[in-house]
């Protein structure tokens, strides 16, 4: 299954035509999805309508930690075996999980204020979530950080790896020390304790950041790939494209980051 | 007070959930246009280079 995308002209020929179909299930989700969470979604019994902030806060927070294991398995897959889209799909993912990462950590932030009367607390949860966003920066900076590319890229997934000790720390966080943030409350023993009048457009919203990941690491992978071609094409001229399957023979464009 | 106002109103958290949604939509809208303009780019800039040099797949 892998190997079957491992070529990069064969990922430009699949991905162009699922990119259309992901970006049309990306707003259907989350148009669906937000109707639901502003209009339909009960209030809470006890926190009223600022409930809501919720429908944008977890699914965020999912995506700010599951793009960073996707970050880690591409550093190592990169580190390991030299993949040639294993970096670019990091270098591609990695931003996105930052932005997942700042929203999640705002949305807290306004959640927090109406209803812990504070906008930040160095609590373990919410520090350690901001070490992510950091992870993600230093990440980004890294593999800009060098003239040669493959060095950069390089130390980039190092730092990935490294910081995947984080993870736990923050799935734990709320039941290691006593914090103010609540505790799992939809993957947990016994089963949600969210009433299904919240639990289905909070899923609802979950998948549409899903998709919105999927649909923006496809564009930023493809983008990696054409400006890599495009730099091989204007520094070796037609002779570049006898290495149109062989991109590791070519040299690495800029890493996408912005 | 009318639906329409009563629900910008968010039972009196309107300055926290509107403000939730408005930093996703930038955050993640921004992300999705930077990303869409470069990547249009990028294929603009390869078809022009692959047309130069007769390359074109």
């Amino acid at each position: 299954m892998l190997t079957r995308f491992a070529n990069p002209a064969r990922f430009m020929r699949v991905s162009g035509t699922v990119l259309p179909w992901l970006g049309a299930a990306t707003a259907g989700a989350l148009g669906l999805g937000l109707c639901w969470s502003l209009l339909l979604a009960p209030p809470d019994y006890q926190q009223g309508e600022s409930v809501r902030i919720m429908f944008v806060h977890v699914p965020a927070a999912m995506m700010a930690e599951g793009v960073y294991y996707l970050v880690a398995v591409a550093s190592f897959v990169a580190l390991v075996w030299r993949h040639p889209l294993a970096d670019i799909a990091g270098q591609a993912a990695a931003p996105i999980g930052a932005g997942f990462t700042l929203v999640c950590l705002a949305t807290g932030s306004l959640w927090g204020r109406p209803m812990w009367g504070a906008w930040w607390v160095w609590d373990a949860r919410l520090t350690s979530v901001l070490v992510l966003f950091f992870l993600y920066l230093g990440y980004i900076a890294l593999v800009n950080a060098f003239d040669d590319p493959s060095r950069g890229a390089r130390a980039g997934a190092l730092l990935a790896l490294v910081g995947i000790v984080d993870l736990p720390i923050i799935k734990f966080s709320v039941n290691w020390w006593n914090t103010l943030h609540q505790p799992a409350s939809i993957l947990r023993a016994g089963g949600p304790s969210i009433d299904i009048s919240m639990l289905l457009p909070l899923l609802v919203m979950a998948v549409g950041f899903l998709l919105l990941f999927l649909w923006l690491l496809v564009l930023r992978m493809r983008t990696a790939l054409n400006e890599r071609k495009a730099r091989a094409l204007s520094l070796y001229g037609p002779a570049a494209a006898q290495h149109e399957d062989n991109e590791a023979a070519l040299p690495a464009a800029r890493p996408v980051w912005r | 007070m009318s639906a329409i106002e009563s629900w910008f109103a968010m039972g009196g958290y309107a300055g926290f959930v509107w403000p939730a949604y408005g930093v996703a939509a930038i955050v993640l809208g921004g992300l999705a246009l930077v990303s869409w303009r470069r990547h249009r780019r990028s294929g603009d800039t390869l078809a022009r280079l692959q047309g130069r040099f007769g390359t074109g797949e």
